[in-house]
């Protein structure tokens, strides 16, 4: 195992949004206003982090800062700020998991503990083999089906020491990555039947005569609305 | 218990399709445009009436803020905003998401009518960057709604446009501050600003804005179909109404999400739909009924307990997001409410000191108390530091790191004594 450094040492010369990466760069930066692509640093970020295997290097940031056309130093101190970015090289299977209060009541001490026991690995290390990288991070917010951890994109839930080194075993062996509940849970309903929605109860369809009185149909007839104009709306304002 | 009737989000679980076909059974997108066509002033005077208070975490009055924004006739040409707050960060709270991933149409019709009714032609949800599948899903079902020209350019024949934009974070708790998740939208270190001036004058982009949680907006379509007298009837009294979700984690013996009405006693919460306190009842040693920034209750408060928004701030505590973390007596309490302040200290953003330096300062602290590796009158001047971080810096992250330890040192104090003495006696 081995605990890497908080900004890689090893960095490549250069970075460039691949082909399968523009359309994506493209859509996001179309999201912002005229004169606010810097709103689309983080999106940015997070698609360099996916394009470069899992972690971002200063090579992709400078890109970034000329692509937005901000300083490198405020691309670089939004990467630091967000937990999420990597900055450097973490495993295969990043294993999330939550260690604050609602899932360490549950149990989360078990999970880091079948971790350590399985891969030998705890929080901040990385595998020999480069598949696993240990993280405790805080409260991802599936409280209910603590305690949990999140491994790349997706969430495992309900976990308990036996079920997460099964986990583990078939992630080593090349397996399919299991995702949710690991209990059969489908996901946020008390375990087993829920005491409610039995059945989704059939709404009646909406009369405002009903709800509003026979007084309120008559106004249907005064629309006055006007959108801002578009160009306005697209300019971002002040 | 709520009737299965009055639920709003009767897809909360997934059990049903969360598509548009799905939405549109459930009542969904159902004369949205008459809605539109009563114009600005009327929706927000019927969430008014309606009773409405913000669902996340502060319970401010949401038609009242949405009222705030400049009205038309004094536009100054400035677009205005709509910001829904999808950074579900705060420990024990994880309803918002499932709102995204199993009914993103109301949250979509939702920002639709909020849109109209602050004069916003643009809404960007900002989503917790972990949520990744939610913001691929809330994509999915913003895509249908475009290809059914339900938002968009004259979105639902309403003659109003209107774009929705998925803005993912990449993990920090403090964006779920309303200004810090400006910064952050902006694209810049999610750190507070000093209000005034409020969002509602110079928000996102110096612009008119309005941040909402998400149940706030999702919960509007229904309030508006079913009219705010239906919405205003369920719940304990005037000033809290409507229904909630709860979402009940820690020692129960079947953690959920459920909507129910506003103020249900916390007992028949728990035993109705999270079968109750690991090992009964009488093992009930303390809950925190609102995420963990609330401070903690011990059980002899709890028996009937009505869970809305005035009951729990008259116990020193709050209702907060909803988020009840139930520990039963086998819990170190000390050590849960120690982790909670690492948390914040994790999360502070840095730019005040008393929070910056106070969040570290009492999870040292903190950690001491645990092994009983202390002074007593080390217990006093905890709360007093805990008392200059609050209110002593620019958004409630002090407050929120305080007010857990306060509760703590409130009603478990004899228990942090214990352990001091304890540890003398041992050396």
């Amino acid at each position: 195992m081995s605990r890497p450094p908080a900004i890689a040492v090893d960095q490549p010369a250069s970075f460039m949004f691949s082909s399968a990466y523009e359309p994506a760069v493209e859509k996001v930066i179309a999201k912002y206003p005229n004169g606010r692509q810097v709103s689309a640093v983080l999106p940015l970020l997070d698609l360099a982090q996916r394009q470069h295997g899992g972690w971002v290097p200063q090579a992709a940031m400078e890109h970034i800062a000329c692509r937005l056309g901000m300083a490198k130093i405020r691309v670089m101190e939004i990467a630091t700020f967000y937990t999420m970015i990597n900055l450097a090289p973490v495993g295969k299977y990043h294993l999330q998991v939550c260690g604050t209060t609602p899932c360490m009541l549950r149990g989360a001490d078990e999970i880091f503990r079948a971790i350590r026991d399985e891969i030998g690995i705890g929080h901040g290390e990385t595998s020999d083999d480069g598949q696993f990288t240990c993280t405790e991070v805080e409260c991802l917010g599936a409280c209910v089906n603590a305690p949990m951890a999140q491994v790349n994109d997706d969430f495992v839930e309900d976990l308990s020491y036996e079920n997460f080194v099964g986990f583990l075993r078939t992630l080593r062996n090349g397996g399919d990555m299991p995702v949710g509940s690991m209990i059969g849970r489908r996901s946020s309903e008390p375990e087993g039947r829920a005491q409610n929605l039995g059945a989704v109860p059939t709404p009646t369809c909406f009369d405002p005569a009903k709800i509003y009185g026979v007084d309120a149909i008559g106004d249907n007839t005064t629309p006055e609305i006007q959108s801002a104009p578009t160009s306005l709306a697209k300019e971002g304002g002040a | 218990m709520l009737d299965d009737g009055d639920r709003i989000f009767t897809n909360l679980y997934g059990f049903d399709d969360w598509g548009l076909e799905g939405a549109r059974r459930r009542g969904d997108w159902d004369q949205t445009a008459w809605f539109i066509r009563q114009g600005r002033a009327w929706i927000c005077d019927q969430i008014k009436a309606s009773g409405l208070r913000g669902r996340g975490g502060a319970g401010f009055p949401t038609g009242l803020k949405w009222s705030f924004m400049p009205p038309d006739d004094k536009r100054d040409g400035r677009p205005h905003y709509l910001v829904v707050n999808a950074d579900e960060s705060e420990p024990g709270t994880c309803k918002d998401r499932d709102i995204m991933r199993h009914d993103p149409h109301k949250l979509i019709e939702g920002c639709l009518i909020a849109g109209f009714a602050m004069g916003a032609n643009t809404a960007y949800i900002y989503v917790r960057g972990e949520f990744y599948r939610e913001a691929e899903r809330l994509n999915a079902a913003i895509d249908q709604a475009y290809a059914a020209d339900l938002i968009g350019r004259n979105a639902s024949d309403t003659g109003w446009d209107f774009d929705i934009h998925v803005h993912r974070g990449a993990g920090a708790y403090i964006c779920g501050e309303e200004t810090a998740l400006l910064e952050s939208l902006e694209g810049k270190k999610g750190q507070p600003r000093l209000k005034p001036p409020f969002p509602a004058n110079a928000g996102l982009y110096g612009c008119p804005t309005t941040v909402n949680n998400v149940e706030s907006i999702a919960v509007t379509p229904t309030i508006l179909r079913r009219g705010p007298s239906w919405f205003a009837g369920i719940g304990r009294d005037e000033r809290n109404t409507g229904t909630k979700l709860f979402c009940i984690s820690g020692h129960v013996n079947k953690p959920c999400n459920v909507e129910e009405e506003m103020g249900i006693p916390f007992r028949e919460l728990i035993e109705k739909h999270a079968g109750g306190v690991r090992g009964g009842w009488d093992n009930l040693l303390a809950v925190i009924p609102g995420g963990s920034s609330v401070p903690c209750l011990p059980s002899d408060v709890c028996d009937d307990l009505p869970m809305d928004f005035d009951t729990l701030s008259s116990h020193k505590s709050g209702l907060g997001t909803a988020a009840v973390i139930v520990m039963d007596k086998s819990t170190d309490i000390v050590n849960a409410i120690c982790r909670l302040s690492k948390f914040y200290m994790h999360e502070s953003c840095g730019q005040c000191t008393p929070c910056r330096e106070g969040t570290g300062w009492m999870w040292r602290v903190m950690t001491r108390l645990v092994r009983g590796d202390a002074e007593i009158d080390e217990i006093d001047m905890l709360e007093e530091v805990s008392c200059q971080v609050e209110g002593h810096t620019i958004c409630a992250l002090g407050d929120a790191a305080a007010w857990p330890i306060q509760g703590l040192l409130r009603h478990f104090r004899p228990e942090l004594e214990r352990r001091i003495l304890e540890q003398k006696k041992v050396a």
